[in-house]
């Protein structure tokens, strides 16, 4: 990811995607969220779901993964540029998460990001937050995911407003 | 058979789950998986960070305190899943060893207007460590489904008429 100050409200990053298999829809939730409908094929059949669905913390983590992998391949490509890496540091959490449709067994998600806020951080002068809008949309081009989250991004040291 | 259904959720009513207690191995394994970041993965890179030490990724936070409360109440209730969640402060780190639990606060109740079987519940969860130290809190929706079925909107022709 670019610096703080080189970023742009409604930069998008298109992350790639993941297929959610039913054996790894089901290992998540064995280890974090064992209701019938994320662990038990049949069970899941019987529910209001209608089939086995991933638990939306399974959905949400995923999105962090591709976003930590994008950042890499991103970081890799300023590196051979001649440029450095752009650190990133702590959340502070995030807001307005939907779980529109359930995330099937199968089901491919392809995960989006959008820039939709950039603050300076009042704190910490070296960096600043920014905010972005990440989406997931099913193989049919549905969405399935929605939510805003915030991070701590470091400024381009050395520029001309610096403290 | 579900213990507790949406009628159980009283607003006001609060209760306490957990603790459960959080490994190194966990919390790396976790990272490996979904959030490689070297503060979640490595001690020694995690204290030169905004860390200042090996800490828990956010969302390892939030999936454990969904097993926490699935233990707690919602494995043993008529949960129909969540629309989604209003707000996550993720407030201070979660580390290596940090015994949590969750103190969830029942703030809304309302009926599903296009489900009569189901319900939905505004909960605030707030996990503490073994300090008492909040390190999240989480507002988010859960439906379930209704012990007793809201009774029918279709009204018979003649309802009016008696």
């Amino acid at each position: 990811m670019n610096y703080f100050d080189e970023l742009r409200i409604g930069d998008t990053f298109v992350l790639g995607s993941h297929v959610f298999t039913a054996e790894e829809i089901k290992a998540f939730a064995a280890r974090f969220d064992p209701q019938a409908f994320h662990v038990d094929e049949e069970a899941a059949v019987r529910s209001h779901f209608g089939g086995l669905c991933a638990s939306g913390w399974h959905s949400a983590s995923v999105w962090m993964r591709l976003m930590v992998d994008y950042r890499r391949r991103f970081d890799d490509e300023r590196r051979a540029r001649g440029e450095p890496a752009v650190e990133l540091g702590a959340s502070p959490g995030f807001r307005d998460l939907k779980w529109l449709r359930p995330v099937y067994a199968g089901d491919t998600i392809a995960y989006d990001s959008e820039v939709v806020e950039l603050r300076p951080s009042k704190s910490r002068p070296d960096w600043g937050l920014l905010s972005l809008r990440n989406t997931g949309a099913n193989q049919n081009g549905e969405l399935v995911l929605s939510f805003v989250s915030t991070v701590f991004i470091q400024r381009r040291p050395g520029r001309e407003d610096a403290a | 058979m579900p213990k507790l259904y949406w009628e159980d959720f009283a607003p006001g009513s609060v209760a306490e789950y957990g603790p459960r207690q959080v490994t190194r191995e966990e919390i790396i394994a976790f990272a490996a998986e979904f959030d490689p970041q070297s503060f979640h993965l490595d001690e020694d890179a995690a204290r030169s960070s905004m860390f200042g030490g090996l800490a828990a990724s956010g969302w390892h936070s939030c999936s454990l305190l969904m097993r926490i409360i699935a233990d707690g109440f919602v494995v043993d209730s008529s949960s129909m899943g969540s629309p989604g969640v209003d707000e996550v402060k993720w407030l201070a780190p979660v580390r290596p060893g940090d015994r949590l639990r969750v103190r969830a606060t029942v703030l809304e109740s309302r009926p599903s207007h296009s489900r009569r079987e189901m319900g939905l519940v505004k909960f605030l969860f707030e996990m503490f460590n073994q300090a008492d130290v909040a390190v999240m809190s989480l507002r988010m929706t859960s439906m379930f489904g209704r012990r007793m079925p809201a009774a029918s909107q279709a009204a018979p022709a003649h309802a009016d008429a008696q």
